[in-house]
């Protein structure tokens, strides 16, 4: 992690809108650096929405908003912000973030405020927005944070909807809502049934998908933690 | 670099204000969306007590709202069943504004008790169910619901329940359909005329519907199901003296109960 951080040189001459250094800022967090799989950040939150797809989905796009407005805000802040106090000025900017999307998700989805209200709060100790502050935003320009915090926030929304995927589908025969397990047992007839499994609906069913997930990233990629 | 202690003060205060003022700004400005939006929300609990979850989704907001305007009216009661038109100050209650939350932590005697009277459209005097506020603890916050009677004030014909905070899959299966419908045809007094709440029983998958005052339960949620057993059982018996007092007033009094 902290080789990006060291990473950063004075160009004379201006970078291409997405140069290769640029893209992987995006990428590596997707599968290399995942801070899910990889990193083994942001567990909590993986293990509590994901049992549907739907709620999943508006974590997703709320941690995606946060983590690049919190990166942004802290990049442009970051030659005035003192040293000393850095860890509650971006504690201070991302639970403002974090109330803004809860307040706009209660005025505009309702049903989505109630079902996520509490997890949204716990965006806050997410430890991948306080880590990708730290880490990369301090130090580096702002359109680089966008695309770093943008990158990690990819990686984590692409993991716990996986894992919502398979939740949903073996908790509740499911997905976004929609019936398949029904709709599968109809085209066999009535006899043919498919069984739920309650185990997913539960945290620890979200442990199995995910341990699964890691087990299969790393035989793929080799990495082996030091 | 290290910076004074005036820099970091001053860095904090206008941090502080910046960030006071952007939240305290987007909440009056989303003030008002949020009222509407909880509105609605208690409003489709309410009808969710005597409709199908599917024609209340068909429905748009203004249908609903329009829908309540035209088919609910509400009013307050006390424990002994005594209508409640002004509080303490004197100011008109309204009965979709009553915090049960707040009513709950008082005294049963002090609590304010709200009633939506279901009638048939442009007839007041024609109703067709009496919906009644309930409210309690699951296994990790509060729970509540609204339960619809039939005009003989005994049979169940619909619940609605929310929780805040049950367990995915176990607990908070109670704001499924399937589980809300288990109550429909259930009694709240048995052959004698006395009152007995409908109660969930431990397990799952067994047949009560011979049984007028027992409903299958939830299997690995047996707590929550004890909360909405407890909570069915207290605001039922507080709603008792109101539906006694209709009941005893002459028959047509029923259709007359607003």
């Amino acid at each position: 992690m902290s080789t990006e951080t060291a990473e950063i040189k004075e160009k004379k001459v201006s970078e291409a809108l997405f140069s290769k250094r640029r893209k992987k800022l995006i990428s590596d967090p997707l599968v290399d650096d995942n801070p899910i799989t990889i990193q083994v950040l942001g567990i909590c939150s993986a293990l509590a929405v994901t049992t549907q797809m739907q709620p999943t989905l508006v974590m997703a796009i709320s941690v995606i908003f946060v983590m690049v407005m919190a990166n942004l805000t802290i990049s442009l802040l970051r030659n005035t912000i003192p040293s000393r106090v850095r860890i509650i000025v971006q504690l201070a900017v991302v639970a403002s973030l974090v109330t803004l999307v809860n307040e706009v998700l209660k005025a505009f989805a309702f049903d989505m405020y109630k079902e996520l209200s509490v997890f949204v709060g716990l965006i806050i100790t997410n430890c991948i927005v306080m880590g990708r502050l730290e880490a990369f935003a301090l130090g580096n320009k702002p359109y680089d944070s966008v695309l770093d915090g943008f990158g990690s926030a990819l990686g984590y929304s692409w993991i716990i909807l996986a894992v919502a995927f398979f939740r949903e589908l073996l908790g509740s025969g499911s997905v976004f809502g929609v019936q398949i397990y029904d709709g599968i047992s109809s085209v066999f007839g009535g006899e043919f049934s498919l069984a739920t499994n309650g185990l997913m609906v539960s945290p620890v069913g979200a442990f199995i998908i995910l341990g699964l997930i890691i087990w299969v990233q790393r035989t793929k990629t080799g990495y082996v933690e030091h | 670099m290290q910076q004074s202690n005036a820099y970091i003060i001053t860095f904090s205060v206008i941090l502080t204000v910046v960030l006071g003022l952007l939240l305290s700004g987007t909440s009056q400005l989303l003030g008002p969306i949020q009222k509407k939006a909880v509105e609605l929300d208690t409003k489709k609990q309410i009808l969710g007590a005597v409709l199908d979850a599917s024609e209340i989704r068909a429905m748009k907001p203004d249908q609903i709202l329009e829908f309540y305007d035209k088919r609910i009216t509400s009013k307050v009661v006390d424990i002994d069943g005594n209508e409640i038109e002004k509080d303490a100050d004197g100011n008109d209650i309204v009965a979709e504004n009553v915090d049960v939350a707040k009513n709950y932590k008082m005294a049963p005697e002090k609590r304010k008790y709200p009633v939506f009277i279901f009638h048939a459209e442009g007839n007041e005097e024609d109703a067709e169910a009496i919906i009644v506020q309930v409210y309690g603890a699951g296994l990790w916050d509060e729970i509540w619901g609204f339960l619809a009677l039939d005009t003989d004030l005994n049979t169940i014909e619909g619940v609605t329940f929310g929780h805040k905070g049950e367990t995915p899959g176990l607990g908070a299966r109670i704001t499924e359909g399937g589980v809300q419908n288990r109550y429909q045809g259930k009694k709240i007094f048995n052959e004698s005329g006395e009152f007995q709440s409908v109660a969930m029983q431990k397990g799952e998958g067994k047949d009560y519907s011979g049984e007028d005052h027992k409903v299958d339960g939830l299997s690995g949620a047996t707590i929550t199901a004890n909360g909405v057993n407890a909570m069915l059982d207290n605001y039922l018996k507080a709603y008792k003296a109101y539906f006694e007092k209709i009941k005893s007033s002459s028959s047509s009094e029923i259709a007359a109960l607003n």
